[in-house]
């Protein structure tokens, strides 16, 4: 990784999330120790690790629903950690957050589930605000489902209503926290190609939290991988494969034998079949 | 091989042992105490500032107050019936049964009319608070509200406090009135008293400091019911899922119960001992 200093000013402000020797221990264990990653502005950066390795903590700690031992982040230039719930507030409107479990409101249909930010913080009509729904609703492939409560949708269906939701305010970043687990192989190839297409539509950047690999293959410009707290490799796909690092290697080979005959992307698949020969 | 401490040594390191237990066990109520006394203050700041979402309000003011007048009418009719028979039966032997008209209304007004208003929306409305914040938070909704800007102790909590504080004292009136004629009907009925005789003692001993003093109680009682059931689902474990909410639910009935016990004792003691109300 390049070293923070040798970042020029330019480059620096190309940078969308800055996350400097951030430490945050959970539950009586130390997860992050001292973790650096610099996220460019219009990048889909991957971030891969084992589980409990801390990589939703991560999208916790940068949505500022956690606060961090020690360290800092910056969104945007600004500083997020140890901001005041106003501020904090309004330096979430730059982020949308798919969760894992969808994390929509039981109580509420699709349509204010998808609206629910817009409703809240603007002065839009109902009418405004369903229009809006109607297009985000679209842009995820669920025309017609605004009448439906978050009960009657399949699970695919709860992580597109979810995504609708965050990117409701048209925010500059996008978190995705494991948005395949718990997916058939054909939900999960959809939702690859919705988090590619928002990609390029919307022009944001882009956090999937994964340990998919080919979902991760499938996505990502950049690529990071947690172990032990720290990032130990980051770079782009390619670079990902050619990294003799053993912990990566042994990561991603191990990360897709079961569904290797389902694994979509050509890459990914040339170069575990490789290392299966060796 | 190592060697084993000598008698003294054990005896040291057992009462280090238990002063290490004891002193956690303090510490973790403390801490606990701390912030139940943070959520409170925080919910009791809130409630003064913008947004007003009226609308959340009324929800809550159908759910808690208009839901629940059934079986708090039923649960006060059962109670003015029992307090009749038992107070003829007492009275009769001082030869005072003719006083039993201002028994009963005394008894309910004062004391039982909001208490066991208070004990039917413990276990009702305090609950079932419990539940739905539990399930909430245990399904990552409220930290989707939290990402999402909106604070949820403004959006979840204050609509809730509002709606038991406001709704108690109407409860409260409701559950009163209707034991007084539950203990009509025994009286009159049952016992074959003069009923103008028993309404005329009821209108006697009707004091509008009586009526206040019931209604600072249900006031209290509801606010303490709603406190409890949203900090016991605000602090859920996540890790404990279904049953970690069952456990928190039945906390929350149980100490409500037991809070509304304590404040009746306080809430006597200083409406009647310091303040000398009668």
């Amino acid at each position: 990784m390049v070293p923070e200093e040798n970042l020029g000013r330019a480059l620096k402000s190309q940078l969308m999330i800055q996350i400097k020797n951030l430490w945050k221990s959970f539950e009586g264990k130390q997860v992050l120790k001292g973790l650096d990653l610099h996220i460019p502005r219009g990048e889909t950066l991957v971030i891969m690790g084992r589980s409990g390795c801390g990589k939703s903590l991560l999208l916790k700690l940068v949505t500022g629903l956690m606060q961090p031992d020690a360290g800092e982040i910056l969104l945007d230039g600004e500083e997020i950690s140890g901001l005041k719930f106003k501020k904090l507030n309004h330096m979430r409107r730059k982020i949308g957050l798919l969760f894992q479990s969808a994390a929509l409101f039981d109580s509420m249909t699709v349509e204010e589930n998808v609206g629910f930010m817009l409703a809240q913080h603007t002065k839009l009509s109902r009418a405004e605000i369903r229009e809006i729904v109607i297009e985000k609703l679209h842009l995820v492939d669920l025309d017609g489902t605004e009448h439906l409560r978050p009960a009657e949708l399949s699970g695919g269906m709860r992580k597109r209503v979810g995504l609708a939701r965050a990117i409701a305010f048209d925010p500059e970043v996008i978190l995705y926290d494991e948005p395949t687990t718990g997916l058939d192989p054909v939900t999960c190839v959809e939702i690859n190609r919705l988090i590619q297409s928002l990609h390029t539509k919307l022009e944001v950047t882009s956090v999937v939290v994964t340990h998919d690999m080919d979902s991760a293959f499938t996505v990502a410009t950049r690529m990071a991988m947690i172990h032990n707290g720290k990032i130990v490799a980051f770079g782009h796909p390619n670079e990902m494969l050619e990294n003799d690092d053993p912990i990566l290697q042994q990561f991603i080979l191990l990360g897709a034998p079961e569904q290797i005959l389902n694994v979509s992307n050509p890459l990914l698949k040339e170069f575990i079949l490789n290392l299966r020969e060796d | 091989m190592a060697e084993q401490p000598s008698v003294p040594q054990q005896k040291t390191i057992s009462l280090l042992r238990f002063t290490e237990f004891v002193g956690g066990r303090i510490l973790y109520r403390l801490s606990g105490f701390g912030r139940a006394s943070i959520f409170v203050f925080r919910t009791l700041a809130l409630l003064f500032k913008p947004p007003f979402q009226l609308n959340l309000l009324v929800r809550q003011l159908r759910l808690i107050g208009v839901d629940s007048l059934s079986v708090v009418l039923v649960s006060g009719v059962f109670t003015g019936m029992v307090l009749a028979t038992q107070g003829y039966i007492q009275l009769s032997d001082l030869s005072a049964e003719g006083q039993i008209g201002r028994f009963v209304c005394v008894s309910l007004i004062k004391e039982l009319g909001p208490m066991v208003t208070g004990f039917v929306l413990a276990g009702r409305i305090g609950a079932s608070i419990t539940a739905e914040l539990g399930t909430m938070k245990v399904t990552e909704q409220i930290d989707a509200l939290s990402v999402m800007g909106t604070d949820p102790v403004k959006y979840l909590v204050v609509p809730r406090f509002l709606a038991c504080a406001y709704m108690l004292p109407i409860l409260t009136v409701f559950s009163t009135f209707s034991g007084i004629a539950g203990g009509y009907v025994v009286a009159v009925y049952l016992f074959n008293m003069n009923g103008v005789f028993f309404m005329k003692q009821v209108q006697t001993y009707l004091f509008i400091s009586s009526i206040c003093i019931s209604l600072i109680k249900a006031t209290s009682f509801g606010m303490a019911i709603a406190l409890v059931g949203c900090y016991k689902g605000f602090t859920i474990s996540v890790a404990g899922g279904a049953e970690g909410v069952g456990k928190a639910t039945t906390g929350s009935a149980v100490v409500s119960l037991m809070l509304i016990l304590v404040l009746d004792v306080l809430l006597n003691h200083l409406l009647f001992t310091l303040l000398q109300l009668k």
